[in-house]
């Protein structure tokens, strides 16, 4: 299976007064590698402050590491310069936990979803239109309530709007940073069909970061643990999930709450 | 794990509400009903789980048992029962004596409840200092004392902090403590770990759990993921667009669910942590549509639109609550009503 991304040894250390009232450097990232193969999906768990975050920011091109290294589609890309970098940033999109925040509640649907097109500048006005229109159809949202403006979608529809402005530069790599977990649990599934189907059609690559395991292990093919920066277990989501090796990633999968916890009318005292 | 004793039947109620209207109007002078209805018991010592997903009208249930709704939100009728008296008829200085000290509410977000500028220990004293004459030695005594019950480590250093020095489930803490601070009957906690990671929501309903057994205290747990409940809560109440679809003990309504709309929710979560190859990557069976548009006033269920088992007689009328038996109740005509 062809790799599509390959992370070697990634480092991320910030300077200065990055915690408040001290002069402590903050290292984020010590030491991560990792593979992705094409059309496959990552999961990536951890603890708040695992370095999961950082770690899609620096793959997304918009922060740099400190030391090693990102190859996408066979091409070392963390330490290309900034105009290089801009060319490679349209097929790795991000979506974000918050669509109330990620979203210019002012624009309207086609607004959002055409910016980037706009932005990069290489389709008329008329194709953006049509483009834009495609991806809204494509996403699930329909035409009539395209020029709605963003604070008039619920919030399972605003998370598909902010998929369908991921998709517009037809990206390879989507990076899902808690894309599910502000949504409510009827809606998860909505989006995660979506997110299902999208990657059937159209052949892309997703890196879930995510703390519902759940989840993680419905819709991704490997999973893997970060635990203070660094990638503490990985494996096929079956394996990993049944027979965990690590303490971190055997407490997270107790700390995951279960229905069947109600079996029997028994409470936990 | 110790089986609670269910609230035997005769116990007086700690809190009734009996058919809850509220209704919101928009700026455009367009009214939507939030709540249709809705009735309910806390017994003391319970612990009742509200099920609901946005548009459900879970928020704006806690916002109306203190009367804490905004400017354009009206209680039209209902009753709300407290320790003796309606908190709907109450006056406001009675309102004030109650609100938390009697009953106390936390809120999803703790970084919007605290206050930035001040210290934590101050807004905790403020709470005590609002329901208690308590003078600055004992109130400093206090606040330490509630700090260490949900930070058994350094509550001095916690006392010092403002709030954005705190993690999240830090924060999260603190308002657990000023909830605590007076000694409430009935606390009432609306997506308390929402935003947190799994390992500090198990700590944040742990600390629900040794708090409640230690203050016998009632709790509303409301939240719109069922799986958070099932471990915590004695009842599980489930809210659909404003009225109560159904009512039982957590294991029946969230293993034996009797809802169409229950069972489509639970339906559509992943099953297991390690589902079967084949199971994995599959569509998850969805509810299909929306929320339904509170500011559309249906004559029939609320649910009929997106339901698998509708008939024509849930277009023409709400369904009333039918017993399944002594415990559970649902509202649907499947089961009569």
């Amino acid at each position: 299976m062809e790799e599509l991304l390959k992370v070697e040894n990634l480092k991320k250390h910030y300077q200065g007064a990055r915690v408040p009232g001290t002069k402590k450097e903050v290292t984020a990232l010590r030491g991560v590698s990792f593979s992705i193969c094409a059309r496959s999906t990552l999961a990536l768990v951890g603890e708040s402050g695992s370095g999961k975050s950082t770690l899609a920011l620096c793959i997304a091109c918009l922060e740099r590491p400190t030391s090693g290294s990102i190859i996408f589609r066979g091409e070392e890309i963390a330490a290309r310069p900034e105009e290089e970098q801009r060319a490679v940033r349209p097929k790795i999109q991000l979506v974000f936990q918050d669509p109330t925040r990620s979203l210019n509640p002012r624009f309207s649907a086609l607004e959002i979803v055409s910016e980037p097109l706009l932005v990069q500048g290489q389709c008329s006005k008329r194709e953006r239109e049509d483009k834009a229109r495609a991806l809204l159809a494509q996403v699930g949202i329909p035409q009539q309530k395209a020029l709605h403006k963003a604070d008039e979608f619920s919030g399972g529809q605003r998370q598909r709007l902010a998929i369908a402005r991921a998709l517009a530069l037809e990206p390879k790599l989507l990076i899902l940073d808690e894309a599910l977990s502000a949504l409510d649990c009827s809606v998860q599934a909505q989006i995660s069909n979506l997110l299902l189907e999208l990657q059937s059609l159209l052949g892309l690559t997703y890196l879930f970061i995510t703390h519902d395991l759940a989840m993680a292990g419905h819709l991704a093919d490997e999973i893997a643990v970060m635990e203070q920066g660094k990638i503490v277990e990985l494996g096929p989501v079956e394996k990993v999930l049944a027979s965990p090796e690590q303490k971190v990633t055997q407490r997270l999968i107790m700390a995951t709450p279960r229905l069947t916890d109600a079996a029997d009318g028994l409470v936990m005292a | 794990m110790e089986r609670r004793l269910a609230p035997h039947p005769d116990m007086t109620p700690l809190l009734q509400v009996q058919d809850l209207h509220v209704a919101y109007t928009s700026r455009a002078g367009k009214k939507s009903l939030a709540l249709a209805g809705v009735s309910f018991d806390v017994h003391p010592g319970e612990t009742l789980g509200v099920l609901g997903e946005s548009g459900s009208g879970k928020s704006t249930l806690a916002a109306s048992l203190l009367r804490l709704l905004p400017k354009n939100g009206k209680i039209q009728k209902g009753v709300v029962q407290f320790e003796g008296q309606d908190l709907l008829q109450a006056e406001p200085r009675t309102l004030q004596r109650i609100r938390g000290a009697r009953i106390a509410l936390i809120c999803q977000e703790p970084s919007l409840a605290l206050h930035p500028m001040f210290r934590v220990g101050e807004q905790i004293s403020d709470v005590l200092a609002a329901h208690e004459s308590l003078y600055r030695g004992a109130l400093r005594q206090k606040t330490l004392q509630l700090l260490a019950e949900v930070f058994p480590e350094n509550p001095a250093r916690i006392a010092e902090s403002y709030p954005h020095q705190l993690s999240g489930g830090q924060q999260q803490r603190v308002l657990i403590a000023q909830a605590i601070a007076c000694g409430p009957a009935l606390i009432v906690a609306d997506e308390p770990t929402a935003f947190l990671d799994p390992t500090t929501q198990q700590d944040i309903l742990g600390l629900f759990r040794t708090l409640r057994k230690k203050f016998d205290l009632s709790l509303v747990l409301i939240t719109h993921n069922p799986a958070l409940l099932a471990g915590l809560a004695d009842r599980v109440l489930v809210l659909y667009a404003g009225r109560v679809a159904e009512i039982g003990p957590t294991e029946k309504v969230l293993m034996l669910p009797h809802h169409p709309y229950t069972r489509a929710l639970l339906r559509s979560m992943p099953a297991r942590l390690d589902e079967p190859a084949k199971e994995r990557k599959s569509r998850l069976p969805v509810i299909p549509g929306e929320a339904m548009d509170l500011e559309v006033f249906a004559d029939g269920c609320r649910f009929e639109t997106r339901c698998a088992d509708r008939m024509e007689l849930c277009t023409k009328r709400e369904p009333a609550a039918v017993a399944v038996d002594e415990t559970h109740a649902v509202s649907c005509f499947k089961y009569g009503g």
